[in-house]
């Protein structure tokens, strides 16, 4: 698509001390910093009322910081409301104007800002193309199914050329299957047009899917960043590594340091593992579902535990399973002979995947 | 694309109001032109003559040498020549030069009037000032306009809502016309009340004239003797609050939910009333039940009794209210029906409660916001009523006949007429407040964005049949009263002489010709075309005004949003009598000198009005996903330009509700009009009941007839100008006549 007439005007997003404070009290962003390089996707990750809609709509100008800087390049634009940002923003509902046709609703923000009419025909044309709806510009936003709205809302802001793109929550009113779809698409319009794009969602699987990185938010502050990767593999803590991927978190000993590795002991199982800087003591051990192996009771260096539901879900099983050190959830391929609900299993770990946490502090 | 720069110096905006307050300074005719400025009368001596000169040139000729400030204030803005928005300096300038305008204008204008100084210490302390002046022109108040928008130019520049100045504008436009068309006014008639004639200010007398006998006196319950006009007003309005919710309910209800054919018809009769001149209802009853009726007379020849004036007093004036308030409380309650969840009621009969419990325990308790609406709707409409009191109230005094008389009778007495306001405005305000507080917090909103497939219950057999019955019986009444009105037009005299004629109708209507061409000459043309130009002028001004209220009330947020929505629904609370009493105490002195033009006229009705306005708009604005606006924001068009181009087209029926209730409220009113009319602009409706008060009931009702086909005529007139919005779903109908009203 290197032949497309629409550019990237990408630049980098950057948060200094950023917080925002509701009614003088709620703090729905607490003291933020980050930086989303330009040309980059950016996923902004976290459970509902973590701040990530929040810190996405500053981006925007939609919501006004109440203290900290923010830069779009290097440009301050701290005080500039959402209109004069050259910022575009995909919404949740799509936010299409239903009394205007998919064409002008793309070409909106064009005559807004009074371009030629027939550039603006042009780019209208051009983003409609670039979604895959080219011919539909005479409709109307109600004609189209939910996936081609969704399209028509990306071309709206694709069409300005922004610096930066933002999503909110860009595919929840989709079904699963084509979920998957366009979020391929997002991702391929973003890698060829070079876009910067910061994106919010509160599905971990999309979030690892479509980004370059992954910042994680927590109770109003972020939790983690990285690539998707690095959070998946290596949770800096309990919180993390549950949102991203479900883990079982079980207290453990970290009984000696040996180098880079830790020896940790739970109940009678034993493993050595990237000590992460712990230091010898208590620690938490995240466990990923799959990583957790169930097999006949009466094994010695295994955990103990009682079946206490088994779950048949078609492409695999699900059992949960009370052990000594709390109950633990297990995911296992169906090999067409299930343990049977109440029985006594033994519960081990693989050799790769568990994760050292720091213990609770609270 | 890059967007705006941020240039310095001033911007359009900024340019724009600065270069109208000059130009208002130095052309525009500062005082008010008695000849009202079209006739351009004015231009005769302009500018010299200093009844017509600018500004500029009083102040050149060495007079009004007080307005000399306003040109210094007015330099100001341009120190912030070359400085950006942002700078500090900027605002402050702005904002001074603002504030300053306007405090100067109002302290000249309230201080100096026609007898010079206003106030006796002032005269003590500069000496007798040998110079006076009359009301705010076309100059003073473009002047006053600019120094406004010169302030929240500032403020927005401050960071007052991000910086919106379209938002604080508004919001700044809002506040200023609702402070003087409402607050002051009520605050001028409460320093009225306290006044004896002589000007004097007295505690004393305040007291003795609101505890007044007249007023509060209980002989009813004792003896003979009628009650004090307020307990009247009092217990009628409580009655027609209450049966008026009970029948707009049981009306609601048989559209609603029964599968009657011939709804459509039905909810037309119930609207008609509203398109009916408020006494016209009276007038029919007279027609039925006064002593010539046809019922009275009917009934005394089949049981031979003596025909009596029974219906003069507390019943006539109850059935008048009920049949004309009826179809506002079922406008209210109509939506409220509609709105309750299908599958809340369907969740209630799947937990086994039947029709009646579901009925009684989930539908109706949903309603409740509805009903009090309703109900606090019908007790202000029957407290303010004018006109069914006039016609039918015999010896049953009410407050605001009262206040009409107190004013236009012998006594002429404004500060008992003040005081009978006060009274009134009480009653009214209270009821508003305890409407507030019954409903407290609770939310009721059922309509949740998602569809909702459910079907509505049908109707508890135990209630159908009262309700068909009340139905039926009422609709009848309701069509032999209009029967009525039209027949009483076409014949002599009404219960005397019933020959056929078209007498009325062309006393009133005729059309001659003449050699300058199309003459007029009926006897009320005049009052006619004042009335359709006044409520031409006042219905687009009123919608405009409510749907810029209702945009900052649900799309903005700001410090003291809550205060300014409680002022901009306060004239909901206040009856058109206060209303007209407080303009004439108000309007009839300088600075606003507006008693006897039509702008007093325009006026009343747009704050009258208002109300529904802001609540059409509300209502349809809170349908709209807040991101559209947003969308729009984010794709980099202004607040103005997101109103105009997002906000607006899919408000079209909330406009079309507020244009044809404006409209049709304008035609119809009479409680305040009656205080404000002149002889130059008199409207239909005062005509009317001058015609009435002479017993010349024909020609009012062929007048009123006139007026109910007209108001037809131009309601499926805006329907064409406005259109419909074009969504692509099913098509969606403007809603009929807006609910609610005051």
């Amino acid at each position: 698509m290197s032949e497309s007439i629409l550019h990237s005007n990408a630049a980098s997003v950057t948060f200094q001390d950023v917080t925002k404070v509701y009614g003088g009290k709620v703090r729905a962003v607490d003291n933020v910093s980050l930086h989303v390089d330009a040309g980059q996707l950016v996923t902004l990750l976290g459970p509902s009322g973590c701040g990530k809609t929040t810190t996405l709509r500053m981006i925007a100008g939609l919501e006004m910081a109440t203290e900290g800087r923010i830069l779009i390049g290097e440009q301050d634009v701290t005080l500039l409301p959402a209109t004069d940002r050259d910022v575009s923003m995909v919404f949740q509902s799509y936010a299409l104007f239903p009394h205007m046709s998919v064409g002008e609703n793309v070409g909106y923000g064009l005559t807004v800002s009074k371009l030629p009419k027939g550039e603006i025909r042009e780019r209208t044309e051009e983003g409609l193309r670039l979604v895959g709806l080219a011919g539909y510009g005479d409709r109307l936003p109600s004609e189209l199914s939910g996936g081609q709205q969704q399209r028509v809302a990306v071309a709206r802001a694709l069409v300005l050329e922004p610096q930066v793109l933002l999503f909110d929550e860009p595919l929840s009113n989709l079904d699963a299957k084509l979920r998957r779809r366009v979020r391929e698409e997002i991702r391929d319009i973003q890698t060829n047009l070079g876009l910067t794009v910061v994106y919010v969602t509160h599905d971990q699987e999309e979030a690892l899917a479509v980004s370059d990185r992954i910042i994680v938010m927590n109770n109003a502050v972020i939790a983690q960043e990285g690539a998707p990767r690095d959070l998946y593999d290596a949770p800096q803590d309990r919180f993390v590594a549950d949102f991203i991927g479900e883990a079982n978190i079980l207290p453990c000993e970290i009984v000696r340091r040996d180098g880079e590795m830790a020896d940790v002991r739970v109940g009678p199982i034993r493993r050595m593992l990237p000590a992460r800087d712990l230091q010898p003591g208590a620690a938490q051990l995240a466990v990923r579902p799959k990583r957790v192996i169930l097999s006949e009771a009466g094994r010695e260096d295994a955990l103990k535990g009682n079946l206490v539901k088994a779950t048949y879900v078609g492409s695999h099983l699900e059992y949960r399973v009370e052990t000594e050190v709390g109950e633990v959830f297990s995911i296992a391929e169906d090999d067409g002979k299930p343990f049977v609900q109440g029985s006594d299993v033994s519960v081990t770990f693989a050799e790769k995947g568990p994760v050292l946490l720091p213990a609770d502090d609270g | 694309m890059a967007r705006t720069e941020i240039r310095p110096g001033l911007d359009r905006a900024v340019s724009l109001w600065l270069a109208l307050l000059w130009a208002s300074l130095l052309v525009l005719p500062w005082y008010t032109l008695e000849d009202g400025f079209f006739s351009f009368e004015w231009l005769d001596g302009y500018p010299i003559d200093s009844d017509y000169a600018p500004a500029l040139f009083l102040v050149a000729q060495g007079e009004k040498l007080w307005l000399l400030p306003l040109f210094l204030i007015a330099l100001l803005p341009f120190a912030v020549r070359g400085r950006i928005k942002t700078d500090p300096f900027y605002s402050r300038i702005l904002i001074a030069a603002g504030l300053g305008g306007l405090a100067w204008m109002a302290l000249q204008g309230f201080s100096i009037g026609i007898r010079g100084w206003q106030f006796e210490t002032l005269e003590a302390w500069f000496g007798p000032l040998g110079d006076r002046q009359f009301g705010f022109g076309y100059g003073a108040m473009f002047v006053c306009f600019a120094f406004l928008f010169l302030l929240t130019q500032g403020l927005a520049a401050r960071g007052a809502v991000n910086g919106d100045s379209f938002v604080v504008g508004s919001i700044g436009l809002v506040v200023a016309i609702v402070g003087i068309f409402i607050f002051y006014p009520i605050i001028r008639m409460l320093s009225w009340a306290m006044r004896t004639n002589d000007g004097v200010y007295s505690i004393g007398v305040f007291v003795e004239k609101i505890t007044s006998e007249k007023i509060w006196g209980l002989g009813c319950v004792t003896s003979t003797i009628g009650c004090g006009a307020a307990w009247n007003s009092l217990f009628l309005a409580i009655l027609v609050g209450i049966l008026t919710t009970a029948l707009g309910l049981v009306f609601a209800l048989v559209v609603t939910r029964s599968g009657l054919q011939y709804r459509k018809a039905f909810r037309a009769l119930t609207v008609l009333p509203i398109i009916t001149p408020p006494f016209v209802i009276g007038l029919a009853i007279i027609l039925l039940f006064g002593l010539s009726g046809t019922v009275t007379q009917f009934v005394a020849e089949l049981f031979g009794v003596q025909p009596t004036r029974w219906v003069y007093g507390l019943p006539g004036v109850l059935l008048a209210q009920l049949l004309s308030f009826t179809p506002i409380a079922f406008l209210v309650l109509i939506g409220v029906v509609e709105g309750v969840s299908p599958s809340m009621e369907e969740a209630a009969q799947t937990l086994r409660a039947d029709d009646w419990t579901t009925f009684y325990t989930v539908s109706l308790p949903l309603m409740r916001p509805g009903l009090a609406n309703a109900f606090l709707l019908g007790f202000i409409e029957s407290m303010a009523d004018f006109g069914n009191p006039l016609v039918l109230g015999g010896n049953f005094d009410v407050l605001s006949t009262e206040i009409f008389f107190a004013i236009v009778g012998a006594q002429n007495d404004q500060g008992l007429a003040a005081v009978l306001a006060l009274v009134l405005l009480g009653f009214t305000l209270a009821a508003f407040y305890a409407q507030r507080f019954w409903l407290g917090r609770k939310s009721y909103a059922t309509l949740a964005g998602k569809g909702d497939s459910g079907l509505h219950a049908a109707l508890p057999n135990r209630l159908k049949i009262p309700v068909y019955l009340i139905a039926f019986l009422w609709s009848t009444l309701t069509l032999v009263i209009y029967l009525m009105i039209v027949y009483g037009g076409f014949v002599e005299t009404w219960g005397l002489d019933h020959t056929p004629t078209f007498r009325h109708y062309i006393t009133a209507f005729s059309i001659g010709w003449t050699e300058h061409g199309l003459h007029w000459s009926g006897a009320a043309w005049d009052s006619f075309w004042t009335t359709i130009q006044i409520a031409g002028v006042s219905a687009p001004l009123t919608a405009a005004v409510g749907l810029v209220t209702a945009y900052l009330l649900v799309r903005q947020t700001f410090a003291g949003k809550n205060a300014f929505e409680f002022g901009t629904m306060l004239s909901f609370a206040i009856p058109g009598t206060v209303i007209g009493v407080s303009y004439i105490i108000a309007f009839n002195v300088p600075p606003l000198e507006l008693t006897g033009t039509g702008a007093i006229l325009i006026i009343s009705f747009i704050f009258r009005n208002m109300p529904v306005g802001v609540r059409a708009g509300v209502a349809s604005m809170a349908q709209l996903d807040r991101s559209l606006d947003e969308a729009s924001l984010t794709l980099g068009a202004n607040s103005w330009v997101t109103y105009r181009k997002i906000i607006l087209p899919l408000l079209r029926p909330a406009i079309l509700a507020a244009l044809v209730y404006s409209f049709v409220r304008a035609m119809t009113a009479i409680s305040a009009v009656i205080f404000l009319v002149s002889a130059e602009y008199d409207m239909a409706t005062s005509y009317i009941i001058g015609r009435v008060e002479n017993n010349d009931y024909g020609l009012a009702i062929a007048y009123s007839t006139v007026l109910i086909v007209v108001m037809l005529a131009a309601i499926a007139f805006l329907q064409l100008l406005v259109g419909e919005r074009r969504l692509g779903r099913r098509s969606e109908k403007a809603q009929p006549l807006m609910a609610a009203g005051g």
